[in-house]
């Protein structure tokens, strides 16, 4: 009961908040949507047994990447008759289209298969359990996200220093 | 879930509350007479309630009634919603960031055992990360919808500040992990237990870590040698600059509740948390009536040796009101609590288990407070005697020095807790 209760006012709390984030006028308020919607989403996986996962969303994305964002945007210090009207290019509609059609049959797959999950084991969703499957089963796909994340930092540099 | 495990819940949450309020006043009395004898000055002594000041902390319900009743000044042109949201968001999350401190270990009240931390969360400490990078949003949003140039400039410094300093902290906190096992607060203050060699802060690597964490929690506090975001010599008064009445007074606010969160945390993580030194919880319960009474009866001796000293204050006729008697009251009061510390020392059965366990958890809540409050003191002790730095010093020590350090030592603690799993001397980092 309480969980449902939960569960629906997070979920249209995410998608209100997400729809703003592409329908606002003032960029630093659709960031701030923007951090709803993560902070949400960090309640969903609360919800879902979690609370590891749910930690890292808010400490890495609402905390750091959106502060960032932010920081960004008060730098440039927009307003939002500087930006122009919207733009509506057909790529952005088959982009659209593509998103809607994926969620669809994603929604789809969960109806079918929804309520045949297993119950979760105790230790579930703790920092011990998700670092044991990250560093064993799944080693590979974390270091490759490493060697990724290292690219992207040696870009960042070249960019921002173009003599070394 | 009972009904009873939810008031027990509840009277957690309003004791935390209760705990971080109740301790403002103290602070911002102690930062205005710190301030003052570090500058050689005697401080606020002027307000007083019938002649009573108590050293200047009466000066602090003046400011309260100021701050409440002054005119909540909303200037033409900020943007409404954030700028009335920001100072919330300050406060909350200053407030919500301390529920998972232990403050006392476990109560056990007829066999049930009630921890005293409002919430055993598995990524405890990365809780306090997450909410503590949430803190920003408060004085990012002030500072932008303020529409200030000032105010802007504070903002987007707190924000750089903050995002610079987290990873040092993150790093330093990382340190700690490794050694107790565990992200869950109370995990770490039991893995420190009652030998102070075994706290965090007696370890080559552990020290590193607090010395790092110390600095970056005056940074995440906006308190100086890091208060960039409000240097009043530069920005006026920063991202409140435009802030008036209770609007300003939650920023204040926060940033003293944000003082005595890093001041709970850094004892947790380093110091030993509730640990009494060489007594730990079983010694505690199983010796309650001898310890208890010796605890007791030192509080009332201490008490009556301050009822001594105010009353060889009382000079009559000095001021020729009744400031006069302001020792004589302060006398009376201190004796009541004496009595009041006999007979708790004298009429309870600390035999019981159940007394015994209350006993044990108020005396290392004491010591818990007692440590906290030293923190705190080393935060504004800091603050009157360091100047401000510059901002490229400050981004310099934040990603030049702090970053690397942190790496480096991380990276040591891993390598000495492979080597020497356990054991108090090993944890000296000198083996």
């Amino acid at each position: 009961m309480f969980q449902q209760l939960a569960f629906y006012s997070l979920a249209t709390l995410a998608i209100v908040a997400g729809l703003f984030v592409i329908s606002g006028k003032n960029p630093i308020s659709c960031a701030i949507a923007l951090v709803v919607t993560l902070g949400s989403v960090a309640g969903l996986f609360v919800l879902l047994d979690a609370h590891f996962i749910a930690t890292i969303q808010i400490l890495v994305y609402a905390g750091a990447i959106m502060v960032l964002f932010v920081f960004v945007i008060m730098l440039l210090n927009l307003h939002p008759d500087e930006m122009g009207p919207p733009q509506i290019s057909p790529l952005k509609m088959v982009g659209c289209a593509l998103a809607g059609a994926g969620s669809i049959l994603l929604m789809l797959k969960f109806v079918k298969v929804g309520g045949q999950f297993p119950a979760v084991p105790p230790e579930y969703g703790t920092i011990e359990a998700v670092s044991i499957k990250l560093f064993t089963d799944y080693l590979i796909p974390f270091e490759v996200i490493s060697i990724l994340l290292t690219t992207a930092v040696v870009g960042a540099v070249v960019v921002g220093k173009r003599d070394l | 879930m009972d009904y009873i495990d939810v008031l027990i819940l509840l009277i957690k949450a309003v004791f935390v509350l209760a705990f971080l309020l109740q301790l403002l006043p103290l602070l911002i009395w102690g930062e205005r007479k710190g301030a003052a004898y570090i500058q050689d000055r005697p401080g606020p002594n002027r307000a007083d309630i019938f002649g009573i000041r108590l050293a200047g902390m009466v000066h602090t319900l003046t400011d309260v009634v100021k701050l409440l009743f002054k005119e909540d000044l909303t200037p033409k042109q900020v943007y409404q919603p954030f700028y009335k949201l920001a100072p919330m968001i300050s406060m909350t999350v200053a407030l919500i960031t301390f529920i998972v401190v232990p403050f006392a270990d476990d109560l056990v009240i007829a066999g049930k055992t009630i921890p005293l931390q409002m919430a055993q969360l598995n990524s405890g400490m990365l809780y306090v990360l997450a909410i503590g990078s949430l803190g920003v949003y408060g004085i990012m949003l002030a500072g932008w919808s303020s529409n200030n140039k000032y105010a802007l400039i504070g903002g987007i410094r707190a924000s750089a500040q903050m995002v610079s300093y987290e990873i040092p902290m993150s790093l330093a906190v990382a340190v700690m992990f490794l050694y107790f096992g565990s992200a869950q607060l109370d995990v770490i203050v039991r893995g420190q237990g009652a030998n102070p060699l075994g706290w965090g802060f007696f370890s080559i690597p552990g020290f590193i870590a607090f010395i790092m964490f110390a600095t970056a929690s005056f940074a995440e506090t906006n308190r100086l040698p890091f208060d960039l975001p409000e240097g009043e010599s530069e920005l006026v008064a920063g991202y409140h600059v435009e802030y008036s009445a209770v609007k300003f007074a939650m920023f204040f606010m926060a940033e003293y509740v944000n003082m005595i969160v890093a001041a709970g945390i850094i004892v947790t993580l380093f110091f030993g948390g509730y640990q009494i030194p060489f007594l730990s919880t079983t010694t505690l319960t199983s010796h309650a009536p001898l310890i208890t009474k010796v605890a007791f009866l030192g509080g009332a001796a201490g008490m009556a040796a301050l009822v001594v000293v105010a009353i060889r204050k009382y000079r009559p006729g000095h001021f020729g009101d009744s400031r006069d008697l302001e020792p004589l009251v302060v006398a009376g009061l201190l004796v009541g609590g004496a009595l009041a510390s006999v007979g708790l020392a004298l009429i309870p059965d600390y035999t019981n288990p159940t007394m015994a366990s209350i006993a044990g958890a108020l005396l290392q809540f004491s010591i818990f407070t007692a440590k906290v409050l030293f923190f705190c003191w080393v935060f504004i002790w800091v603050r009157w005697t360091l100047p401000r730095f510059r901002y490229d010093q400050l981004m310099r020590l934040g990603w030049n020095y702090m970053l690397p350090i942190g790496f480096v030592n991380l990276f040591i603690a891993g390598v000495h807790v492979v080597l020497f799993p356990n054991g108090i001397l090993n944890r000296l980092g000198l083996l």
